[in-house]
């Protein structure tokens, strides 16, 4: 069993991850200052015979500084995470060569429509495969989000990659993956009954493997 | 000794086979006929079972889609054949003997078509031991989605008449029955044969109706008498 | 003999000929009300553990007979077994029961009754009456409520936080009748809400005894003075979703339904609108709880009262500007995700200066740890941990993976349980004697305490990795995922510590329970303490005063050098070196 997150599967991963990780040190020292504060405190003042309390009523210059620590880190924490969501989220944040892939979400199903030969989504050569999302590796995909009946939420733990896909709302999410292999797609919101079965398999491809994989489906569909 | 183990094992034999269909009237009329299917066969769209391991593994060729079955005559299967009018203001349909079940065998409805009595139970089965539900879509009838989990059977009963009562799973989207909600037990579902057979009927004039979910309905108007068999065929025009 | 003051005209203060029936159950008095808070709210609090108990054995023991399943209906769990559809619904009215109708009315219903008045010293509400639907109307919100679990399809099925379209949707989620119950109790709860809230906040503004100005309030009135604000412009927000929602199942509109124009974020935007500032009514009341019982705990003045008092003020105030931060992934504009990140992250810096103030209370004071003390202290420890997850959700990148997974679950059950509860467990305990007149027993409170902080943090920490290995939630049997099947084990065990978990609050009830009638008969002030309730006998009688004491000084004068005998100084205490106060409050009534 893994303890940390999962396998690295896209290339946002590693941003995302890498915040990750300054929060956990960030948090973790603020955890071990209190916590073990906390802990030095019940110990070393607990009550005893002939102790006495300190009067104080409390000291500005802490006030300030635990106040300004905590903020400053805070901005600084805000900025960052900004720059990496608006690389990842923003309006502009998808990729122009971007290979298209419309999903539509259904309880309890993803509908995964390709574009076929000819790359482009809205053509007669577009097929529609249920539960599988095929993907070239190093490519950037985005894909488009719709929703049939209620929100569900598109969601691949190894590209980190999450949107909830909403009615009456088309929504574009991107990612590129980076790691071939086979990988597991869930709904993050819940929609019902079956929400708790609703997946998908996630195929990334070496691009000869994507395009065999085309030509196949795209047979298959025809029939 | 011997005659009466073979009435023994004959009367076992017509109730088994009772169960899944309600109490055979006695004596009666019969409409009989074949479903005629005219026209290029159409291909039905084949089913990728790939998500779902455990049910795919039950084919040894890949399934298709049910919509339209053609049989080998040329004949139409799954055709819900049904008195549509015509029994006489007092009959009263004599209670259901049984349950009828539906199936769900390798991600697929078994029947795929089927009829029941206002007031019968529809015994619901799961064989696959994976989770299906089953959504009831009715208009007369309350709707209902039920899960099952596990292997187990649910039990249903519809209160209204309804042609026809849509079912569906929500996690195999393939997966499609029709159910058919009488208030009187004149109702066949065409086999591999093509053909039906209404038996039981009082003597009367009939409006015999067939529904296919692809082509629709046709109606028919059929009189009987005594315990005659009349012979109506249709015919169904592919596109 | 004190001389009849001119101020104070004080109604049953000598003889109470109040019938049975207006005494106990249709009661004006607000401390009586806030009793009957307390009893009908640990009800509900023990209703959704048990609905908690039930998931835990569905997520621990997937697809295996329930033990004392067979009582349910085979709709809800076929032979034992729970179904999916009861699985949501035990999700759904597991997190209802415990928001709505067993932390909020703990933490305001029982204690911003039933302190306000004896703190502030004053001889009740401003408004009895009102005081009085408002706990009528709580508990017609309750059975509402209760209700839906046992109508045809049950309860709700779409999560506390009730989406639509699916909430709108009978055909897709498959609730009618119980969807329609939710919108009705939670229109019916927020009367009771606003009712109280006026009371609050009329009372802490014109009910205060001579003396007690604004800054010789005790942090627990001014928590509760904030979160009536809170509550009372929060709560109108939710019951007009609530609204809205039940029209579109009822009388055909489609404020939700984007098929007819409707828009399916608009609930989203009115639930966490009103959710957003709702949260902070779950900590406030705790957290200013806690800053009396440490103080009293530590012997010690709080540290930085003004600065405590401001945090609670930002904190209210930043609550408003945060909601979207429950929806970064929801389709929003995503300008507005950085937007409520900067809120989300500015409102992480008041609860630090909180944290960093009761440790500074602590700091060279002279411990005592009676079981109020014990849990405050663990309050502290464990808000801790949930304020700090909850840095990682407010960086949205991070939020793309971790939201609607086991760590955001992790986290409100650090801030909920690690925080509101353990600070009910130190409340519960503090204020007994003055609500029954006997103490709880401090042996089995200790056991309670050990037991429950250590099962609490064996359920609730490992959900943090669970949710790092993306485990989503709400879903009723992870092993459907080949991804999730290695964290079984992990499932199991905590669902293990949650039964622990679970048994162990048995400890509590008993005692609670066995000393409302056996325990030891409570003196008047007996953990020392400084507040205006101590002055009072225990229990305290109706009409509270004969005539209302004058305040001297503030709440948390402990170890002050003006006194040599003891380590406390209560508010009303008159010393030689005080004078009157310089004009008295309007009269109380």
């Amino acid at each position: 069993m893994h303890w940390w997150l999962p396998l690295k599967g896209s290339t946002f991963a590693g941003d995302i991850d890498g915040l990750f990780l300054a929060i956990l040190i960030i948090t973790g020292i603020a955890f071990v200052v209190v916590e073990v504060g906390l802990i030095w405190f019940v110990i070393k003042y607990r009550q005893r015979p002939g102790r006495k309390a300190f009067y104080t009523h409390g000291n500005t210059r802490a006030e300030v500084i635990w106040t300004t620590i905590p903020a400053v880190t805070m901005v600084a924490l805000g900025l960052i995470s900004n720059h990496y969501w608006v690389r990842i989220k923003g309006r502009n944040s998808v990729p122009a060569n971007a290979y298209p892939i419309a999903i539509h979400a259904k309880q309890f199903e993803w509908q995964v429509t390709y574009p076929g030969a000819d790359g482009q989504l809205g053509t007669p050569d577009d097929f529609t495969v249920r539960n599988q999302l095929h993907v070239p590796v190093g490519r950037p995909v985005v894909v488009h989000l719709s929703s049939e009946d209620v929100i569900h939420s598109f969601f691949v733990p190894v590209f980190r990659v999450k949107q909830d896909a909403v009615p009456g709302m088309d929504i574009k999410a991107w990612f590129q993956a980076t790691v071939p292999g086979q990988y597991e797609l869930g709904c993050a919101e819940l929609c019902g009954m079956g929400h708790y079965r609703m997946r998908a398999q996630v195929f990334v491809h070496t691009p000869e493997e994507y395009d065999a994989w085309m030509k196949q489906a795209a047979q298959e569909a025809k029939q | 000794m011997r005659r009466a183990m073979l009435a023994v094992v004959c009367g076992v034999f017509v109730m088994a086979s009772a169960r899944e269909r309600p109490a055979e009237p006695q004596g009666g009329a019969t409409i009989a006929g074949k479903i005629k299917f005219m026209g290029a066969k159409p291909a039905n769209p084949r089913i990728d079972m790939s998500e779902e391991p455990k049910c795919k593994a039950k084919y040894q060729a890949p399934p298709t889609e049910e919509t339209v079955v053609v049989n080998p005559n040329g004949t139409l299967g799954n055709v819900f054949v049904y008195v549509k009018s015509g029994l006489p203001e007092s009959y009263k349909a004599p209670a259901p003997a049984g349950a009828v079940t539906l199936d769900q065998d390798g991600c697929r409805y078994h029947p795929h078509v089927l009829g029941i009595l206002v007031g019968q139970p529809l015994e619901i089965k799961n064989s696959d031991g994976i989770l299906h539900n089953i959504k009831a879509k009715g208009t007369k009838n309350r709707p209902f989605n039920i899960s099952q989990p596990t292997t187990m059977t649910s039990t249903r009963t519809f209160t209204a008449p309804e042609v026809m009562v849509p079912l569906e799973c929500n996690v195999h989207g393939w997966m499609h029955a029709w159910l058919g909600v009488l208030p009187h037990p004149f109702y066949a579902v065409s086999g591999t044969d093509g053909g039906y057979s209404i038996k039981g009927l009082p003597p009367g004039t009939y409006t015999i109706e067939t529904w296919q979910e692809k082509y629709g309905t046709q109606t028919a108007s059929v009189t009987v008498a005594g315990s005659e068999t009349k012979t109506q065929d249709f015919t169904v025009a592919g596109k | 003999m004190t001389s009849v003051a001119a101020t104070t005209r004080v109604p049953h203060a000598h003889h109470d000929d109040r019938s049975f029936l207006r005494k106990y159950i249709f009661s004006t008095d607000h401390k009586i009300i806030g009793i009957q808070f307390l009893f009908v709210s640990l009800f509900f609090l023990l209703l959704g553990g048990v609905l908690a108990m039930q998931m835990r054995w569905q997520l621990g023991f997937p697809g295996k007979p329930m033990p004392g399943g067979g009582l349910l209906p085979e709709s809800m769990a076929a032979g034992g077994v729970i179904l999916p559809e009861y699985y949501v619904q035990l999700v759904s009215m597991h997190g209802t029961f415990m928001v709505f109708f067993a932390i909020m009315p703990l933490l305001v219903g029982v204690y911003a009754n039933f302190l306000i008045p004896l703190k502030i010293g004053a001889h009740d509400m401003a408004f009895p009456r009102i005081n009085m639907a408002s706990f009528w109307a709580a508990f017609a919100a309750g059975l509402l409520m209760f209700a839906s679990l046992f109508v045809p399809e049950g309860g709700i099925r779409s999560g506390w936080t009730n989406y639509a379209p699916l909430s709108a949707r009978p055909d897709l989620s498959g609730v009618t009748i119980g969807q329609l119950l939710w919108c009705v109790s939670i229109v019916v709860l927020g009367l009771s809400s606003v009712m109280g809230s006026v009371n609050y906040i009329t009372t802490i503004i014109n009910h205060r005894a001579p003396g007690m100005t604004w800054f010789r309030m005790p942090l627990s009135v001014w928590a509760l003075f904030i979160t009536a604000i809170l509550a009372v412009l929060a709560l109108p927000v939710l019951q007009g979703a609530a609204i809205l929602l039940l029209f579109d199942q009822t009388i055909g509109t489609h404020f939700f339904d984007p098929a007819a124009g409707g828009q399916a974020l608009l609930w989203q935007h009115l639930f966490w609108f009103f959710g957003h500032p709702e949260v902070y009514i779950l900590i406030l009341p705790a957290m200013g709880m806690v800053s009396d019982i440490v103080a009293n705990g530590s012997r010690k003045p709080i540290f930085g009262y003004h600065s405590m008092v401001f945090a609670i003020i930002a904190i209210a105030f930043l609550g408003w500007l945060v909601w979207g931060h429950h929806m970064f992934m929801s389709g929003m504009n995503p300008t507005l995700g950085s937007s409520f990140m900067v809120s989300t992250l500015v409102i992480a810096v008041p609860s630090a200066v909180k944290v960093f103030n009761w440790m500074g209370t602590m700091w060279r004071g002279n411990l005592r740890f009676h079981v109020p003390m014990l849990n405050a202290t663990a309050f502290v420890a464990m808000f801790v941990i949930g304020g700090l997850s909850g840095i990682y959700m407010a960086a949205t990148p991070v939020d793309m993976f971790i939201h609607d997974t086991y760590f955001i679950v992790a986290h409100l059950h650090y801030v909920l349980f690690g925080g509101s509860l353990f600070a009910l467990f130190a409340a519960i305990p503090y204020w007994f004697p003055k609500m029954f007149g006997r103490m709880m027993s401090e042996r089995w409170g200790k056991v309670h305490f050990w037991l429950t902080f250590v099962f609490y943090n064996l359920t609730f920490f490992p959900m943090h990795i669970l949710g790092n290995a993306g485990h989503m939630r709400r879903i009723y049997d992870p092993t459907q995922y080949d991804f999730l099947k290695p964290y079984q084990p992990m499932n199991e065990f905590i669902s293990i510590a949650a039964f622990l978990l679970f048994a162990t609050q048995l400890i509590f009830f008993v005692n609670f329970w066995y000393s409302l009638f056996k325990g030891e008969k409570a003196p008047q002030n007996p953990w020392e303490d400084n507040g205006l309730e101590w002055s009072l006998p225990s229990p305290a009688p109706h009409g509270n005063w004969e005539r209302v004491p004058t305040v001297y000084r503030g709440p948390y004068e402990f170890s002050s050098p003006e006194v040599s005998d003891r380590d406390y100084l209560p508010q009303h205490e008159k010393r030689p070196t005080d004078r009157e106060p310089a004009s008295t409050t309007a009269p109380s009534h």
